[in-house]
């Protein structure tokens, strides 16, 4: 179990991570999601002990990382698949690393096997590509066969076939009982690979919750309905109180929200009103997220376009 | 021990060390050979007039001390050793550890060679190791070498970078200690200047263990205060 209590990283003026409580149960994927410089990295180097807090503390089963004794045994982490040593193999630096938290030897060749780099163990790490630093990092965070795992933005730069390998993974590694904290501006992706969702923006807390309740809470769902009556419909809509906006792509199209397709219809035809269209726009990960981090977002790009989801 | 099995598979994992390590004994035999036959210009007597070549094979593993932290810093790699061993002081003190050790075992090899190529280069001159004196002006290299290390490992961690943190270590070792020397008034000072107590260690018969107790000390204290900035800062 992870746990942040009050955590803050303040550089200079900026606050970087704000006042920020959360729990991180085990046995799920969590998705620790917000937009880029929301202080995602920095919480997750916090929790690791590689950066000091300001104030507040995180606890990893309720001690702090740097009291564990052998932590690669309890936590597994990959923050950046390029902290190894560009002329070492990936063999030597797995060996490093097992012998430093007394893990047995045959362990490197196992978590080599695991992540498929057996082949090119003996290549230094240097000359790897972005997929296979990736795999090499994903080794040494499974050496000390840990419960608690931190990927921070996995799937960053890989190619479609690393992007669906990391997502098996990460699910595979939560079906066998273990907790993994997975970071990622990318909201697709969450809601492939998240069952919780901790989000953040400008370093605070924004949500804690299931990433279906996450969807449902901010519910951005509307009604689209196309019509050659449209002054006539919006009319009848607004004398029953319901929120009426004209679409912004189509001519002859009014988006509804705060009711459902079955009341629009029925309004409709009461009114005799012809419909060319009727349909129901499902909220997503990105709507509810724009929606609730509208003002939580540190680099606003354009007056209407935070292109979050592009980034 | 772990950890200091772990630093050790590091350091010989890659080949810069053992480069390093090769040059550095092939450096200080070579410079003191040549020293060796160019004659006794520099007035050192029986085992000394071997060992002139300290300085050069002192600085190759000096690279090498700084190398072993700054690299770590400069990919990031620090990250991981403190992930893995999360008590800094630990993690840093292993590492100099063998570091140090590595140094001292090419200073004795280094030293030792250079005597044993005396031996066929100065056949008119004394060069039995005879007692303490001789033994520690031979064998003292490998001590020199491995406080040296501790020395270079400390500005390494301090300074980070690599191409800053060479620079600084040689030009403070090889150039600056010389210059101040050469200040009029500052002659008296300078035996207090950590490598020129290292070299007062090697070559005079004057208190040498003082002038190495205070090198030791005084590269202890770096270091000290070099893991105290590396625990309070960001990894």
């Amino acid at each position: 179990m992870i746990e942040t209590r009050g955590l803050t990283k303040r550089y200079g003026r900026t606050l970087a991570v704000d006042d920020l409580s959360f729990t991180i149960h085990p046995g799920r994927v969590t998705g620790f999601l917000g937009p880029n410089g929301a202080g995602k990295s920095t919480t997750m180097r916090m929790i690791l002990g590689l950066d000091r807090p300001t104030t507040g503390q995180a606890l990893i089963n309720g001690r702090p990382y740097g009291e564990l004794n052998n932590p690669l045994r309890t936590v597994g982490a990959l923050l950046d698949a390029k902290w190894v040593h560009p002329n070492r193999s990936a063999r030597s630096h797995l060996r490093w690393l097992a012998r430093s938290n007394r893990l047995p030897p045959g362990r490197v060749d196992e978590v080599l096997d695991q992540v498929g780099l057996t082949a090119v163990a003996g290549r230094r790490a240097g000359a790897f590509s972005l997929g296979m630093s990736q795999r090499l990092g994903i080794a040494g965070a499974l050496l000390g066969d840990p419960e608690i795992l931190l990927f921070d933005e996995p799937v960053n730069g890989l190619d479609p076939e690393g992007i669906v390998w990391i997502r098996e993974f990460m699910r595979s590694l939560a079906g066998e009982g273990r907790s993994v904290l997975v970071s990622s501006h990318l909201l697709p992706e969450m809601a492939l690979s998240a069952t919780e969702l901790v989000v953040i923006g400008r370093g605070r807390l924004i949500a804690q919750s299931s990433t279906a309740e996450f969807v449902d809470g901010a519910s951005c769902s509307s009604v689209r309905v196309r019509s050659p009556q449209l002054l006539e419909l919006a009319e009848v809509l607004m004398r029953q109180g319901i929120d009426v906006r004209a679409a912004p792509d189509g001519e002859q199209s009014l988006v509804v929200t705060g009711t459902d397709t079955a009341r629009v219809g029925e309004l409709a035809a009461g009114a005799g009103v012809v419909l060319h269209e009727l349909a129901l726009h499902q909220g997503s990960l990105e709507d509810a997220f724009m929606h609730i981090t509208g003002h939580d977002v540190e680099y606003v790009a354009g007056q209407d376009n935070l292109a979050t989801a592009g980034r | 021990m772990s950890f200091i099995a772990a630093e050790r598979i590091k350091l010989t994992s890659t080949r810069s060390p053992w480069w390093c390590a090769g040059v550095g004994v092939a450096a200080t035999v070579g410079v003191g050979s040549i020293s060796m036959s160019a004659g006794d210009d520099a007035g050192f007597t029986g085992v000394a007039s071997t060992q002139l070549g300290y300085g050069l094979g002192m600085a190759v593993v000096m690279v090498m001390a700084t190398l072993a932290v700054t690299t770590e810093y400069s990919v990031g790699m620090i990250r991981s050793t403190f992930l893995a061993v999360p008590n800094r002081t630990i993690a840093l003190l292993a590492k100099t550890f063998v570091v140090a050790v590595g140094a001292g075992l090419v200073g004795l090899l280094a030293a030792f060679g250079s005597w044993a190529l005396g031996l066929v280069l100065l056949p008119g001159v004394d060069l039995a190791l005879h007692g303490v004196a001789e033994w520690r002006q031979v064998g003292g290299v490998g001590l020199v070498y491995l406080v040296a290390a501790v020395f270079a490992v400390a500005v390494g961690i301090l300074v980070r970078h690599t191409a800053g943190a060479v620079a600084l270590v040689l030009t403070w070792a090889l150039m600056i200690e010389q210059l101040l020397a050469l200040v009029p008034g500052f002659g008296s000072v300078s035996r207090w200047l950590p490598f020129q107590a290292a070299k007062h260690f090697l070559f005079t018969a004057d208190q040498p263990w003082l002038a190495m107790g205070y090198f030791a000390a005084l590269s202890a204290a770096l270091l000290a205060a070099a893991i105290a900035v590396a625990k309070g800062r960001d990894a």
